[in-house]
């Protein structure tokens, strides 16, 4: 008995029970905080960010739906050593991805295993759960201290 | 204080295949299954009665109201002044002209707020709610104690979701002016003692609005046996359309207020140097107002009517208890709200699935859940708990739809584990 959902995909259940890299970095020096009013969820990304612009390590810290948390836990595992340009890059395409304006399967992009989240464009209530994480990263690396929220 | 009563159930009072056949969504399928529709707190579904009321009125009888002095205008002031009557036998006020048509609870609640508040609350003065309002009737409130140096005081309610009325007691004091409590709370079903409510805030010379948002379409409402000031009610909620709505006033009190919002229909003499306000109801609706909407309610009203209160309430106690058996049963799964008084709304939260992942999962089996804070967040926050999955009932749900709603929570802990 199990469901046939497209959204709920094992990689994605298995991120939710076990977030990589759900910790707090102490004295990061990029962080920021992230909520989806609607839903409740909530988060904190941290990154250690080096002088050549490597994110040298990123970590989060929150709670919310399965799909927040496996989003959010994934894209810590995919940006970890990827340059902070890539990063942004790489947000701009999940970004037209989950709003059903970027087919992974037809055009070029660097999104790899982020690709699981391709589903969540027939779950327009959902979108802002998958995309959470990275409004929260590129908050952080703006530098926005007044956090992130995606009403 | 009174005793909770034991809330009368009765399964076989209403003939729930009858009564679903009257509501043409509820034999819809989606992906070959059928609709279990369980959001009734949200929004009800329609039965064609007032469908079909509404689209004959707009294909036959369309007309402007109040203004017109022929045929079709006369028409339409009849039939929308005959569903201000039905409101008032529904909530039994002494007079149609306590009844102001609205857009809901919302603006009901708001035109209180800013009318009543303008004239008479001052700085200084009290105004209480509860920690388990709708934010409807907690953002207005907080605005206008903003504005006048008021003070927002709040009711806390105990473990199971109950109102605590020692703490309530001594809240009260002649500073306060207005206690604006719903008389049942849509995320988690609790009934709230109105009565008491609305004697003990008399007793200092405040007064009441109840939010009836969730009320009408559960219970028998009497406004002047409750001897409340306002009463509010959403169409939407009781099998009538979206867009309308209404507020009970006293009349004493509704004549001391000022208009909300203004133009054509509220005056009663307009000259460049003054205009004079006409009475109660008009001075409160300005414009035109949604007149099929209007006809459409007094058809639902009617609907209501033909089934009975008592019954609906019987048998809505019956799958409330029925509900809460089953999800009790079901490991990990906790239901908050557990007041002795409840209307058939389930609010609970799952230690493993995470209330926005449930409502995706059962969705798929079409079952229609809401999962969020129900525009409650202190509610959610007191229960500590980010969100709940809600599943409420209404008189054409049947019990075989809350085995598969356990059958779907189930199946949901099973993919989550
Ligand atoms: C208790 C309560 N109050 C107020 C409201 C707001 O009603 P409306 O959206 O119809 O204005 C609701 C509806 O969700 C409610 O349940």
């Amino acid at each position: 008995m199990s469901y046939n959902n497209e959204l709920y995909q094992q990689v994605i259940l298995d991120h939710n029970k076990n977030p990589r890299n759900f910790r707090v970095i102490d004295n990061p020096t990029h962080s920021c905080h992230g909520i989806n009013p609607l839903c409740g969820d909530d988060i904190t990304v941290y990154l250690n960010v080096g002088d050549d612009n490597t994110i040298e390590d990123i970590s989060f810290q929150g709670s919310g739906c399965a799909i927040s948390k496996s989003s959010t836990s994934l894209m810590t595992a995919f940006l970890k050593g990827k340059k902070v340009e890539d990063a942004r890059v790489v947000f701009n395409e999940f970004h037209r991805m989950v709003l059903g304006e970027l087919d992974p399967e037809k055009e070029e992009n660097h999104l790899g295993k982020l690709k699981l989240f391709t589903g969540i464009r027939e779950y327009p209530s959902r979108i802002k759960c998958a995309s959470l994480a990275w409004h929260t990263t590129i908050g952080a690396l703006d530098k926005k201290s007044e956090g992130i929220s995606t009403e | 204080m009174p005793e909770a009563q034991t809330a009368v159930t009765d399964e076989t009072i209403i003939d729930v295949d009858k009564i679903r056949a009257d509501f043409p969504i509820l034999s819809q399928t989606f992906n070959g299954k059928p609709l279990v529709y369980l959001d009734n707190a949200a929004t009800t579904q329609k039965p064609r009665q007032v469908i079909e009321r509404m689209q004959r009125f707009e294909s036959e009888e369309y007309g402007t109201v109040r203004r017109g002095a022929y045929k079709l205008s006369e028409k339409a002031t009849r039939l929308y002044e005959e569903g201000r009557q039905k409101v008032a036998d529904l909530l039994r006020a002494g007079s149609k002209s306590e009844i102001i048509f609205t857009s809901g609870t919302t603006q009901s609640i708001n035109l209180v707020a800013y009318s009543f508040g303008k004239r008479f609350i001052q700085p200084g003065d009290e105004i209480i709610i509860s920690t388990i309002e709708h934010h409807a009737n907690t953002v207005p409130w907080q605005i206008l104690c903003e504005e006048r140096g008021a003070v927002l005081k709040v009711i806390p309610v105990n473990d199971d979701g109950e109102l605590i009325m020692e703490e309530y007691d001594k809240l009260l004091s002649s500073k306060t002016k207005m206690v604006a409590v719903n008389h049942i709370s849509n995320a988690l079903g609790t009934i709230n003692p109105v009565e008491e409510i609305i004697e003990k805030a008399h007793q200092v010379g405040a007064k009441v609005l109840i939010d009836g948002a969730q009320s009408t379409p559960h219970m028998k409402i009497n406004v002047q046996a409750l001897d409340c000031d306002f009463y509010t009610f959403s169409g939407h909620k009781m099998y009538a359309p979206s867009g309308i709505g209404g507020l009970f006033g006293k009349m004493e009190v509704l004549e001391d207020m000022p208009p909300y919002v203004t133009g054509g229909d509220m005056i009663a003499k307009v000259t460049f140097e003054k205009t004079t306000y006409a009475k109660p109801p008009q001075r409160f609706e300005a414009g035109t107002p949604p007149i099929s909407q209007v006809i459409g309610l007094g058809e639902a009203i009617d609907y209501i009517n033909s089934i009975g209160l008592d019954s609906i309430a019987r048998y809505e106690n019956f799958l409330l208890e029925y509900g809460t058996k089953l999800l009790e049963e079901i490991d990990g799964c906790r239901i908050i709200g557990t007041a002795k008084n409840k209307a058939s709304i389930l609010s609970f939260y799952l230690d493993a699935v995470h209330p926005h992942d449930v409502v995706t999962l059962l969705d798929e089996d079409c079952i229609e859940l809401r999962g969020g804070h129900h525009c409650a967040q202190p509610t959610m926050q007191r229960f500590n708990v980010p969100a709940t999955t809600r599943a409420s009932m209404s008189f054409y749900n049947k019990k075989e739809e809350l085995d598969a709603l356990a059958e779907g929570i189930r199946r949901a802990i099973q993919v989550f584990s």
